[in-house]
């Protein structure tokens, strides 16, 4: 065993930083699985359990924080009184007034700084991700569904290039887990697909719920790559490409993961 | 390097390697109570009066993938009645930092004794709980969980 | 802001034993973490919860490090009268967070 894991190591330092395998990374349809399916029954059950489910917490106070009225200015209410059913599925997207393509979080801080006057939360503050919490649960059990035609293409591919190549001192990319070996074991862990369907999610890891970007900076790290800063276009181009890869898959934020 | 073009990763070395390398930087450093300590939080919550072994049922998963966060529920054969109550359970542990892990205190109104929480527990132990009656005698009852370790630790 | 969870019934017959819920938001944060530098994360957590039932405590818990985050307790208690559950939370420094519930009993 030592001397293969020390071969993957000389292999790593030497390996070029682009694998050559074919951009074909998406799992079939009928083989796609949410990250639900690779917990354990107990926490399954956490996740289901409508009242126990940790996430909540966050769900509740963003429903609160979506009511309530800033100063004179609109709440997020005022705007969307029917809601936002559906709408945080067809993220990340472009947005029109820019033509940058913008995740959910991107989006509330843009509704701040052009309606209601006020400045942008920072990411992983309890009122992000809260608010983003309650806007994603209302896309519970809708199909993640998003565009990657026209100008959000490019993004797209940035999204694609950064799934697969190989980074870190493990050199690895993210296809190599979560698309070439997921379902197999590494330590206690059975890997998953690697989709972002149930973000925001409560990690048991984190002991909070956390944003997808805090999922993407983990993973880079647990490679032992530098990550990249909250809220960096490419990891948006990242959330791009993780929705297309799970185009069909349920949304189902708040999740309970590992 | 003309292997890079070519090198696809199989099932063991996948393991190997990646399950090395993470092993070498996740060594936890934290300090550990031992079996010894949870005796002495029994002495010193309850003297050396006897506790018997019984009536107290433990319940918890037969593995927990996250130590963080394991569902514990605690139940006490007990009529919960104004003269035959549980008055409080303690929870302890043989190998979190600290053994004393919480108490609940109960009173005739519960109606129940069956109490369910989530607690963190620092690896593979039996956790032990203890009911004390309202007559002052004392019953233990106890379970195992493995707490397996994740893949991918980000310290 | 800590947001509360609280499942009670609506209502219950005098005399049965109802199951309630409780959860909080909270990290309890253990005081043996370390931080991206080797700081040490400092202890922060709830030490006491109490259910008072009409003014009269009927269930309570002392809380160490080892509950975990967002703690949630699970207990019963019997069915008296129509009135008010109150919950209440108490961290390490005296700061408190408390909920009300209302019951129906017949």
């Amino acid at each position: 065993m030592k001397h293969v894991g020390l071969g993957l190591v000389l292999i790593s330092m030497t390996a070029c930083s682009r694998t050559e395998i074919a951009p074909e990374t998406s799992i079939p349809q009928n083989e796609l699985q949410s990250g639900y399916a690779f917990l354990t029954a107990e926490t399954q059950a956490l996740q289901d359990d409508a009242f126990e489910n940790p996430g909540f917490l966050w769900v509740d106070r963003g429903e609160r924080l979506f009511q309530s009225v800033a100063s004179t200015e609109p709440s997020c209410l005022t705007c969307h009184e029917n809601g936002l059913d559906g709408v945080a599925a067809s993220f990340p997207k472009l947005d029109p007034e820019t033509g940058e393509l913008i995740n959910l979080e991107g989006r509330i801080n843009a509704c701040r700084t052009r309606h209601q006057g006020l400045p942008p939360l920072a990411y992983e503050s309890e009122d992000l991700l809260s608010l983003t919490a309650y806007i994603a649960h209302q896309s519970n059990g809708d199909p993640i569904s998003v565009d990657v035609s026209g100008d959000a293409a490019p993004y797209y591919e940035l999204g694609l290039d950064y799934f697969i190549t190989r980074r870190g001192q493990f050199n690895l990319s993210c296809q190599q887990c979560h698309t070439e070996n997921w379902g197999k074991q590494l330590r206690g862990d059975t890997i998953s697909q690697g989709h972002g369907n149930g973000f925001p999610a409560y990690r048991l890891e984190w002991q909070s719920l956390g944003s997808l970007q805090r999922r993407l900076r983990d993973c880079d790290t647990g490679v032992r790559a530098e990550p990249l800063p909250y809220g960096d276009p490419t990891y948006v181009a990242v959330e791009l490409f993780l929705a297309a890869r799970a185009q069909g898959l349920e949304a189902e934020s708040p999740a309970v993961r590992r | 390097m003309m292997m890079a073009k070519t090198f696809q990763l199989d099932r063991r070395r996948f393991l190997a390697g990646s399950g090395s390398a993470v092993l070498i930087t996740s060594l936890p450093q934290m300090s550990h109570a031992s079996e010894a300590d949870l005796l002495r939080a029994r002495t010193e919550l309850f003297g050396d009066r006897t506790i018997q072994e019984g009536r107290v049922t433990v319940t918890l998963p037969p593995i927990a993938e996250n130590g963080h966060s394991v569902p514990l529920t605690v139940a006490v054969d007990s009529p919960m009645t104004e003269t035959d109550y549980v008055r409080q359970i303690v929870i302890l542990s043989p190998r979190n930092p600290l053994p004393l892990i919480g108490q609940f205190h109960l009173t005739p109104r519960s109606g129940k004794a069956l109490v369910s929480t989530r607690i963190r527990m620092s690896g593979t132990q039996a956790i032990q709980a203890i009911a004390e009656m309202n007559d002052g005698s004392l019953y233990s009852g106890s379970m195992e969980t493995v707490v397996t370790l994740a893949a991918c630790v980000v310290l | 802001m800590a947001a509360i969870r609280l499942a009670v019934p609506d209502t219950a017959q005098r005399g049965e034993v109802i199951e309630i819920k409780a959860l909080i938001q909270h990290p309890m944060e253990s005081g043996f973490r370390r931080g991206s530098r080797g700081e040490v994360i400092p202890r922060n957590i709830i030490t006491r919860f109490e259910c008072r039932y009409n003014g009269a405590l009927v269930f309570a818990s002392d809380f160490q490090p080892a509950i975990a985050a967002n703690p949630i307790l699970t207990f019963h208690t019997v069915a008296t009268e129509t009135g008010e559950l109150e919950f209440k939370w108490t961290d390490q420094n005296g700061e408190a967070w408390s909920e009300i519930a209302t019951i129906t009993v017949t």
